[in-house]
């Protein structure tokens, strides 16, 4: 795996700025979950369950209109030919460096695709040409257990039909499945000069809110994000969508503030590590520069972790002696010569208990599954903050235990 | 009395045709672009020179010559001497996608047959550039094509040239730069030696000494287990991910990426321990040990005792000056081109 050998060159956009509040009304905050939640805190050693023989499957997204049950979100990829669907799946969830995309062939079926991630999922990449609402078409078995709807736009074509056949994608998912979210992705704004893109943004928006409210929906859940290949935006894009998809999210969110609260810690994600979307962070604001920077760091970890982590041999001389004495969950903090304090922070949560032991190689993403805390340090922590960080993260780590009951 | 007199200038000429990418790679590497922001550079007007240091005591001094006709034309008769004099190192850059191979094959003989009259000792490199431009399952193919044609032309360098397929979309950059940097430095050897017994003390399985600026791998040791390690091309990854790595904390801090430096980084698993540490004055040490808290503490002390050592292999290669007093190595003289 060379996720990071191509790194994706970043470029500072204020996408946040622009993006709907993926949480507004869409809240599924419950005080029953944070009443749990505290009762945890106050109470870790009843709280806590035997570790299971077997790697739990952490199930997080649980759908409303879930009929199978198997937990799995489903998310759906859908657009014109050419929108850049398959590139997304394939940069996202497959690392493929952005520049390859050109070479990907036109999608002629559906592609489910599982992703052995913190979170299992699946994209379906639909070729344009589908009619899907074709009465002939099962539509029963394509949107029952989906959690978001991604319709992806063109930002550099044309996109008067992408909108019509959106509007007629959203009426029908109203009257029949109104909980599924409907993420719009104006795709490929890399290609445009800054105002161009506003504009155009814009001009998306507003047309495919007029036409909703013309056709008698105003609130439906529809959201809009500014998405490129070429840098982070589609990842921190994908990133609230799949935050929507997690009933946990306010606990988590609930936890990563009282992390920062307690250490003063500037600002807190986690992250699942191997597809780096971000599943909580805390409430205060984001900006997609932090994002950049964690990604950027995971990278680092992710890269320096296989390069030097590979399976040795057995029977290395000495090698027993320092055998289980190590963590098996990385730990890492940068500091910075001109700043001179700790200045981030990483912590892999849980990637022992995902990974067996037997098996546990680094070059087998599937084998590990797991998600990093990362800390944006303020300006005044110094070094003695360390032991104190250590110890809340120890305490956030086993109450992230309990919020994903096996 | 000149500090710059006592170090190893070495003159190294960036050549090939327009839009080939040369100014783009030596910004990449020297002067902190990321492969986005290239778009923006225009062709260059004859040579711009940049003096980059390396390791204390190699100063590289970089020609990258402006490659539309005219320019050439201009090296190749009225500059001939002027340009092609004292060169130690040639990078010629082909661009895969050009449409005219031929007539840059011919340019590049030309290129040669100057280059073997004035400087005929120099080191010749070829980068065939833009690689990501070709699917990933032709390029093999297409590189060694190219690569044995050029050879035909390279007349009194054909036993020498070294080729390698490069993208600044990707490592491979980084890794034909490092051969590059290695070919140059005068007292690598000297530099391993140390490198070695320092590994020796602190237990390492390797240790990586690269260039702060450029990220550029000087050179390294591997002991026992870890030469098997089969990420053979981690050194390039290593600096191409730190460069990356070094941007991102630049943006994000305000601080200019010339001087985003670590103190210090790192990392704890259980299956090794890896920290990147200040060396010298334009070096930072990355050091992978067994996974011990104890063999960590004391290769940091270690390391940091062996300071001095390093910094004075880096004096004494140069001719003794006794009055250099406090000036020594001038602290502001970091690469030089990091500023464009
Ligand atoms: N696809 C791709 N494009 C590249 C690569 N390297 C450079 N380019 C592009 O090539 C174009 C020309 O690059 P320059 O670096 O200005 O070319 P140059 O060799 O300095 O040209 P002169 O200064 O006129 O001699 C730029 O627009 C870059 O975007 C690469 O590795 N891959
Ligand atoms: N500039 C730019 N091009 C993109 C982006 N995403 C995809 N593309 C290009 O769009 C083309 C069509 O992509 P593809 O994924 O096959 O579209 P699909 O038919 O929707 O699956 C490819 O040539 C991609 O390289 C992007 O963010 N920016
Ligand atoms: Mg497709
Ligand atoms: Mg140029």
């Amino acid at each position: 795996m060379n996720s990071s050998l191509l790194t994706i060159p970043a470029r500072r956009r204020r996408l946040s700025d622009e993006m709907e509040d993926p949480d507004e009304g869409l809240s599924r905050f419950q005080p029953a979950a944070r009443l749990t939640m505290l009762r945890y805190l106050q109470d870790l050693h009843e709280a806590e369950t035997p570790l299971d023989a077997v790697p739990p499957q952490y199930h997080t997204g649980r759908l409303p209109n879930s009929k199978s049950g198997d937990g799995k979100p489903r998310l759906l990829l859908m657009g014109q030919r050419r929108s850049g669907k398959s590139s997304i799946s394939s940069v996202v969830f497959h690392k493929l460096p952005p520049s390859e995309t050109l070479y990907i062939e036109a999608t002629t079926r559906v592609k489910k695709e599982s992703m052995h991630s913190f979170m299992d999922f699946q994209v379906w990449d639909f070729p344009g040409h589908v009619d899907y609402f074709d009465p002939a078409f099962d539509t029963e078995n394509i949107f029952e257990e989906i959690g978001a709807l991604i319709w992806v736009i063109d930002a550099q074509d044309e996109y008067i039909d992408a909108i019509m056949r959106l509007h007629k994608t959203i009426l029908n998912l109203q009257q029949h499945y109104p909980a599924i979210n409907v993420e719009v992705f104006v795709h490929k704004v890399d290609g445009l000069s800054d105002d161009f893109r506003q504009d155009t943004f814009r001009d998306i928006i507003q047309r495919v809110q007029d036409d909703l409210s013309d056709a008698g929906f105003e609130n439906a859940p529809v959201s809009f994000y500014q998405t490129s290949i070429y840098d982070h935006s589609i990842f921190e894009a994908f990133s609230k969508v799949i935050q929507k998809l997690i009933p946990q999210l306010p606990t988590l969110e609930a936890l990563l503030n009282s992390l920062c609260l307690s250490c003063r810690i500037e600002k807190a994600y986690l992250f699942d590590v191997l597809s780096k979307i971000y599943i909580a962070t805390d409430t205060s604001p984001t900006d997609i520069g932090n994002y950049e920077l964690c990604s950027d760091y995971i990278d680092v970890i992710v890269d320096v972790s296989e390069i030097y982590g590979w399976d040795r041999p057995e029977g290395e001389a000495g090698e027993e002696e320092y055998g289980e004495s190590g963590n098996q969950d990385a730990e890492s903090l940068i500091t910075m010569e001109k700043k001179g304090n700790n200045y981030l922070y990483l912590r892999e949560i849980n990637k022992s208990v995902f990974q067996r032991p037997e098996s546990a190689s680094m070059a087998d993403p599937k084998q590990s599954r797991y998600l990093a805390l990362i800390c944006l340090m303020g300006e005044d922590s110094s070094a003695e903050k360390k032991a104190l960080i250590d110890y809340n993260v120890g305490v956030f780590q086993e109450a992230l235990k309990q919020v994903f009951p096996r | 009395m000149n500090s710059v007199k006592r170090q190893k200038q070495r003159k190294v000429l960036l050549m090939g045709k327009s839009g080939a990418g040369k100014t783009s790679m030596r910004s990449i590497v020297f002067s902190n672009y990321v492969a986005k922001d290239v778009r923006r550079l225009g062709a260059t007007i004859d040579v711009e020179h940049s003096n980059i240091k390396f390791m204390g005591n190699l100063m590289l001094n970089l020609w990258d010559c402006g490659g539309q006709d005219g320019f050439v034309e201009n090296y190749l008769t009225h500059q001939r001497t002027h340009v092609f004099g004292s060169v130690a190192v040639l990078i010629f850059v082909f661009d895969i996608e050009s449409r005219e191979f031929a007539a840059d094959v011919i340019n590049y003989s030309n290129i040669i047959r100057a280059l073997s009259e004035c400087s005929p000792n120099a080191k010749v490199f070829i980068l065939i550039h833009k690689m990501d431009l070709v699917q990933t399952r032709l390029r093999d193919q297409l590189f060694a094509e190219r690569a044995d044609y050029i050879r035909g032309a390279s007349e009194g360098f054909k036993d020498s040239v070294d080729f390698f397929a490069t993208s600044i979309w990707d490592q491979s950059l980084y890794r034909a730069w490092t051969m590059i940097i290695y070919h140059l430095i005068p007292n690598a050897a000297s530099i391993e030696t140390l490198l070695q017994q320092l590994a020796e003390v602190i237990d390492a399985r390797e240790l990586i000494l690269y260039e702060r600026t450029t990220c550029l791998m000087v050179t390294h040791v591997t002991r026992g287990m870890e030469n098997e390690n089969p990420y053979t091309d981690r050194f390039e990854r290593i600096s191409s991910i730190l460069k990356t790595h070094k941007q991102s904390m630049s943006k994000h801090t305000g601080i200019p990426a010339g001087t985003a430096n670590f103190a210090e980084m790192q990392i704890k698993t259980g299956r090794f321990m890896f920290f990147i540490t200040r060396l010298t004055e334009n070096t930072n040490l990355a050091a992978s040990i067994p996974p011990s808290e104890q063999i960590f503490n004391a290769a940091r002390i270690n390391i940091l005792l062996a300071r001095p050592r390093f910094a004075e292999l880096d004096i004494a290669s140069r001719p003794r000056a006794p009055a250099e007093g406090g000036q020594g190595q001038p602290p502001s003289a970091q690469i030089g081109a990091a500023e464009a």
